[in-house]
């Protein structure tokens, strides 16, 4: 498994959520912690293309081999595109979480809501504590 | 609590979870890669937290063929036999193997979390025997060394000659006496080691520079799921019989042990339920307390579930109506409200390719 990385290109959720935000669109998946915590990621059960997700909500589910995840979205939107390559490789999860490891693509409902959004720096020093 | 090795689990980078009261590691690198370890060539797990107790004296044999459910008069001097200790009611209390280390000394090896339960049922019913019950759980440090390969790194690093399949020898390993059980809980060949606990750090560290791989309290348990050995607390419990939990092999009721008429009365009535195996097929992990439905009904709850890391899919087992228990039969599971397609599989759902 890597070593733990947060890109500073990224907004993070204290529930361990990243999002990388294009104009209306935002590519959501999780951080290295939380695929470190988890350990190694079996199945990803995405929603559905066309699903509502709110933010703080869970949207999905990631499984380890011993336990299930909500996965809990950093922004409100529609999903428009899920990671359909994870349903043969769920590892890359663990191996690439914030490339090939991305989980779903939304369209936003409420851009505004990246500002709540943690920085690099806040969200490191929310793992430091 | 902790074992004499958590030092070495916490330098090996384990994930560390609270077992039974215990401080226990879960993983060290990953669950997958010690579950592989095992099935092809050897891993090792500290068993530390499980616990020990001696019966000694004359009365020794009466007493535990009164309170063990097999026939423990066929146990001879360096032979291990698996056995329920039941309840009244033939309810499981704990499951568990004895060894007869002499004439008449037994050494019983208890789960961690009924440590406490056995010892005081053992001590309450040995008084009316010619035999003391011991809780000798401190003096043992505990290793399962299993795998294809565990036997012969085992020999060769520590130069002795381990026992066959459920037979117990003597050997000193660290210099000190030690018990090598041909026993184990992953449906792999080898062997599970009592060692004194004051060589259990040596000992680890030379069987971990011989390549073999520390795993921990997840792998074991994908392992034993996938051989469909049952856990206490998950498959047995005190309000099941063995006869349900699909143990009646271990069950001799002519020796009169305490459960036995009420086991000898589910064999003949039959149970409402069964314990089975089932796979999913298609997606979806199945986890203990998943309901297993048919149509609108529930018929059943998984007791265990995971991902079988050798199957590649979801796999478990549960207590379903007896008459549903037949293999092949289809099911749903309800896995936290999306319906997971599955059938009862036979037991066990990996069987080693010879």
């Amino acid at each position: 498994m890597s070593d733990a990385t947060y890109p500073d290109d990224l907004r993070y959720h204290e529930e361990h959520d990243w999002a990388r935000i294009e104009g209306d669109q935002a590519t959501l998946g999780i951080t290295w912690y939380a695929q470190d915590s988890l350990g190694e990621v079996v199945f990803f059960d995405p929603p559905e293309v066309g699903t509502a997700i709110q933010k703080d909500s869970s949207y999905a589910e990631v499984e380890s081999v011993k336990a299930v995840s909500d996965v809990i979205a950093p922004l409100s939107g529609e999903i428009v595109e899920v990671n359909d390559a994870l349903q043969d490789s769920p590892e890359q999860v663990n191996e690439d979480p914030y490339g090939e490891g991305w989980l779903v693509k939304v369209r936003l409902s409420s851009p505004e809501e990246a500002e709540t959004l943690l920085g690099v720096e806040e969200y490191r020093k929310l793992l430091d504590n | 609590m902790r074992t004499p090795l958590y030092e070495q689990h916490v330098d090996l980078g384990a994930k560390v979870v609270d077992f039974a009261g215990w401080e226990m590691p879960v993983q060290y690198e990953g669950i997958r890669e010690e579950h592989s370890a095992v099935r092809r060539h050897a891993g090792m797990f500290d068993v530390s937290h499980m616990g020990e107790v001696e019966v000694e004296g004359p009365g020794a044999l009466a007493f535990l063929q009164r309170v063990l459910s097999n026939d423990v008069a066929k146990v001879h001097v360096g032979v291990a036999q698996y056995s329920c200790l039941c309840n009244e009611e033939g309810g499981v209390i704990d499951d568990l193997f004895a060894y007869r280390l002499g004439g008449d000394r037994y050494l019983v090896v208890t789960n961690a979390a009924n440590h406490e339960t056995d010892l005081e049922w053992l001590g309450r019913h040995s008084r009316a025997f010619d035999a003391i019950v011991r809780d000798v759980a401190d003096r043992y440090a505990m290793l399962a060394v299993q795998g294809p390969h565990a036997r012969t790194v085992l020999e060769a690093t520590l130069g002795i000659e381990l026992p066959p399949r459920f037979h117990v020898s003597h050997p000193q390993i660290g210099r000190r006496p030690a018990l090598a059980c041909g026993t184990g809980y992953t449906g792999e060949d080898g062997v599970e080691l009592l060692l004194d606990p004051e060589v259990a750090v040596p000992i680890w560290c030379e069987l971990l520079e011989a390549g073999i791989v520390p795993c921990g309290l997840g792998a074991r348990d994908t392992l034993r799921l996938e051989v469909c050995y049952p856990l206490h607390g998950n498959e047995l419990n005190a309000e099941r019989n063995p006869i349900e939990a699909g143990l009646g092999w271990c069950c001799k009721e002519a020796t009169g042990f305490i459960g036995s008429e009420a086991i000898a009365r589910a064999r003949v009535e039959g149970t409402a339920e069964k314990l089975v195996a089932f796979e999913i097929e298609g997606q979806g992990i199945p986890r203990e307390g998943n309901p297993v439905m048919q149509g609108d009904e529930q018929v059943g709850a998984v007791t265990s579930g995971t991902y079988a890391p050798s199957l590649e899919l979801g796999a478990g087992m549960a207590y379903v109506r007896s008459e549903l228990a037949e293999v092949g039969t289809e099911v749903e599971i309800d896995v936290r409200g999306k319906r997971r397609p599955a059938r009862i599989a036979s037991k066990p759902l990996y069987a080693k390719r010879s």
